[in-house]
């Protein structure tokens, strides 16, 4: 068995109700690791010949939640999900940081695999002694919070009944969705503990399509066997030292980014990218700090960067509300973006959105959107069922709401920016696309390429995952270390040491992984195959990678204010950035991999399907 | 000459990192698992993170419930299982007002906190990181330390309306 896997996947299908286990080739695990890589191999094996026919959101599309071989022993453990895509109709690795990961791993599973469609909601129990489909009507409808009491309550019953005497039985660790997953919103999240999102891709609309409420773990087994545990264990500690060496982050998080980041960078999204620059210091960092913050270090298992800061408000009209304080993407799209610079007004906001189960980079985004239809006079008062004005916190909860119950306006928002673009403009004969801020269909993150001081021009265009901002691209050769890699680890990318992390990987599986082998070998198969179910697409959208593979227009407009005003990004660059990208990744001039590409990397059994999309 | 000790917690100071479950287990069964660790962190909901362990209680109900005097008192005042008498019947953990004691996943016998021989890792690893959730405090014996012995369900109810104010008695 390889080192650092549990050794097997809990296979789930709901359309006939039955759980089994699987194993997957040694091969297949060393070439593509785990999490996004593996992700894009399971998904290409079962669904590749039929890709473009696959619905994001029926029964034949999968459901993937999987660890990596890193995942749980390295500091740091995320639960990567993935499937295909209802936003890019791609795969995107999507991840979170929970107890899932570690829990699953000492269950003995390294991921759940789920396919079909339950008769009526369910969700999926993992222990030691297996998985089991179990009804979920009871917890259909409620927010997060009430998923994760009802859960806990229930599962921790449970457990304690079927074994009684062994002591004291920890709650389970669980992946759900909130309302907006259950109703197929494709910016709905897969959530975890209250406040952690998977949020780009769309997954918790995956989940709801399914029926699938939530998968709840519970493991009594040991983290699994590795292949140099005492070099493991001196790693471990070193990486530990390093990461409790970096004050600054582990004392604010991304959280004060919120300010800083328009204020210094003029590349933070202000009324839907309208702007990119502010000054508005009710937005900094202590206004979220000295008010809501009522734990100043919290961690997920096996970390101690500790970023996330636990957040409530206490007193006046939001009162009650409990969210992670948000991090910079929430602080930016739940704020500026959608004109609010009150600390405690992005933090309801916040809360608001984790409640639901709506990711709020891509749902602030959607909803930012609306804003400016409704600033430019094109969505009315009539067609919203409410004034959206900059600001108005109260007027972006309805909406919220709206969205992840599908009501009124909130159906053809549910469908993401860029498809309730095209809806919108059918309605109102009217071009609306300039105004939506997303990449192959993924809402861009909170980091803008106008000033040149923060994304840098290819980082979305380029990428197979599109706006996703953790998986940005630059160079086809640095960038495969990043998001590729930790990924498919699966591990935090805050917690990615580089100077100890490709040690910690040949400790931990036995196998060669370097550096370079990552960033010219496995990073690369993994895109590459990515690239290819990216541009086969489908049903409802194909991109073009002549029209599609670039920025947003309205990262192309000169940047209004501020002072980096009038800077803009540079087409040309775009375009040399993005040739040599496909080159140094051998893609040829519009971004389809070559055939000696595929067969250098293994991947000569996409040739049929590419060769037909390099005719078109 | 081991002196009596004992882990006072910070509950509010847990970040709920686990590396006292990670380093415990690494201590004790030389390979990372939580499951298997002498302190257990519990999370009732997210953001009470509750570790749980052995306080020592002055009058040792879990030694008393014993019917095969598998447990003793050592002079740091930890509890020490014999796992060769140990025939993992779990009174022990019925005694224990916190009810802290557990079956060990491997071989079913009862499994409490040993405080290392007098040299906690669990507050060594925490301290390193800052959070001072688990500190050795050293003092004998007295009636306060079984205050601490309770469910950790229990002590989360409490934590939520300390960090959550009114809204904290709906979340456990």
């Amino acid at each position: 068995m390889p080192r650092g896997y549990a050794g097997k996947f809990l296979e789930v299908d709901l359309s006939r109700e039955k759980t089994w286990e699987t194993t997957l080739d040694e091969g297949i695990l060393e070439a593509f690791l785990g999490g996004r890589g593996l992700a894009a191999k399971i998904l290409w094996d079962r669904l590749g010949d039929r890709w473009p026919q696959v619905d994001p959101l029926g029964p034949e599309n999968i459901f993937l939640a999987l660890t990596g071989p890193l995942t749980g022993i390295y500091p740091g453990s995320r639960i990567c999900c993935s499937g295909k895509s209802p936003l890019s109709n791609g795969v995107i690795g999507a991840t979170a940081s929970s107890e899932f990961a570690s829990e699953l791993k000492m269950a003995g599973y390294d991921g759940v695999i789920v396919t079909g469609k339950a008769s009526s909601p369910v969700y999926i129990l993992v222990t030691d002694e297996g998985g089991e489909i179990r009804g979920a009507e009871h917890l259909w409808g409620k927010t997060g919070e009430e998923t994760i009491r009802m859960l806990n309550r229930e599962v921790s019953g449970e457990l304690e009944r079927r074994r009684p005497n062994i002591g004291l039985v920890k709650e389970p660790a669980a992946i759900y969705i909130g309302p907006a997953g259950e109703n197929r919103v494709r910016t709905a999240a897969v959530m975890t503990k209250i406040c952690h999102a998977a949020g780009y891709g769309g997954y918790g609309a995956v989940m709801g399509s399914k029926n699938l409420k939530a998968i709840a773990v519970r493991g009594r087994g040991p983290l699994p066997e590795v292949a140099a545990p005492e070099t493991v264990k001196v790693l471990w500690r070193e990486i530990h030292s390093y990461l409790i060496s970096r004050e600054r982050f582990r004392r604010w998080g991304t959280g004060y980014g919120g300010y800083s980041v328009g204020a210094e960078m003029s590349s933070e999204p202000v009324r839907n990218w309208q702007s990119e620059w502010h000054d508005e210091r009710g937005l900094g960092g202590p206004r979220f700090e000295v008010p809501y913050w009522v734990k100043r270090y919290w961690s997920d298992f096996n970390c101690t960067l500790s970023c996330m800061k636990l957040g409530c408000i206490k007193a006046g009209r939001w009162k009650g509300d409990i969210t992670d304080l948000p991090d910079y993407e929430m602080q930016a799209y739940l704020g500026p973006n959608l004109g609010v610079f009150d600390a405690g007004d992005v933090t309801h906001l916040s809360a608001v959105l984790d409640s639901l189960g709506l990711s709020g980079i891509n749902s602030g985004n959607t909803m930012a959107f609306a804003a400016e239809l409704y600033q430019r006079g094109i969505l009315k008062e009539g067609d919203l069922g409410l004034k959206l004005e900059w600001g108005d916190a109260e007027a972006f909860t309805k909406l919220a709401w709206m969205i992840a119950k599908r009501e009124g306006i909130g159906d053809i928002l549910a469908e993401g920016t860029y498809r309730a673009a095209l809806k919108i403009s059918q309605l109102k004969g009217v071009d609306v696309t300039p105004y939506a801020v997303h990449v192959k269909g993924v809402e861009v993150g909170a980091h803008g390429t106008r000033s040149g001081l923060d994304m840098n021009p290819i980082g979305y265009a380029a990428s197979v995952q599109g706006g996703d901002h953790t998986s940005s691209t630059r160079d086809g050769y640095d960038d495969m270390r990043w998001s590729v890699f930790n990924d498919s680890a699966v591990v935090c990318g805050f917690c990615s040491y580089d100077r100890l992390i490709w040690d910690f990987a040949r400790a931990v599986t036995g196998w060669n992984i370097t550096r370079h082998r990552w960033c010219t070998e496995h990073g690369p198969r993994i895109v590459t195959l990515q690239q290819a179910l990216l541009l086969l697409g489908g049903p409802d959208i194909y991109w073009s990678p002549e029209r599609d593979f670039d920025n947003p227009p309205r990262f192309y407009e000169p940047l209004p204010e501020g002072p980096h005003k009038g800077k803009t990004t540079d087409r040309a660059a775009v375009e040399t950035m993005k040739r040599n990208y496909y080159k140094v990744l051998g893609w040829d001039e519009r971004g389809i991999p070559r055939r000696e590409t595929l067969e250098r990397l293994g991947l000569g059994y996409l040739e049929p399907q590419l060769s037909r999309l390099r005719k078109t | 000459m081991k002196e009596p000790i004992w882990i006072v917690r910070d509950y509010l100071r847990c970040s709920g990192c686990r590396r006292c479950e990670l380093i415990c287990s690494l201590f004790h069964e030389g390979w990372f698992w939580p499951e298997a660790s002498r302190v257990r962190v519990f999370m009732p909901f997210p953001g009470l993170e509750v570790p749980h362990l052995c306080a020592q209680c002055d009058d040792y109900p879990c030694v008393k419930s014993c019917p095969v005097e598998a447990l003793k008192v050592d002079e740091t005042t930890a509890v020490l299982v014999d796992r060769d008498k140990c025939i993992g019947c779990g009174r022990c953990v019925e005694a224990c007002p916190g009810k802290v004691p557990f079956l060990h996943p491997r071989d079913g016998k009862a499994t409490i906190c040993d405080l290392c021989g007098g040299d906690p890792q669990c507050a060594k690893v925490c301290n390193e990181a800052g959070y001072g959730a688990l500190q050795v405090v050293r003092e004998g014996q007295n009636v306060n330390r079984k205050l601490l012995s309770r469910k950790p369900t229990e002590v989360a109810r409490e934590l939520a309306v300390n960090l959550f104010g009114e809204r904290g008695l709906e979340v456990v």
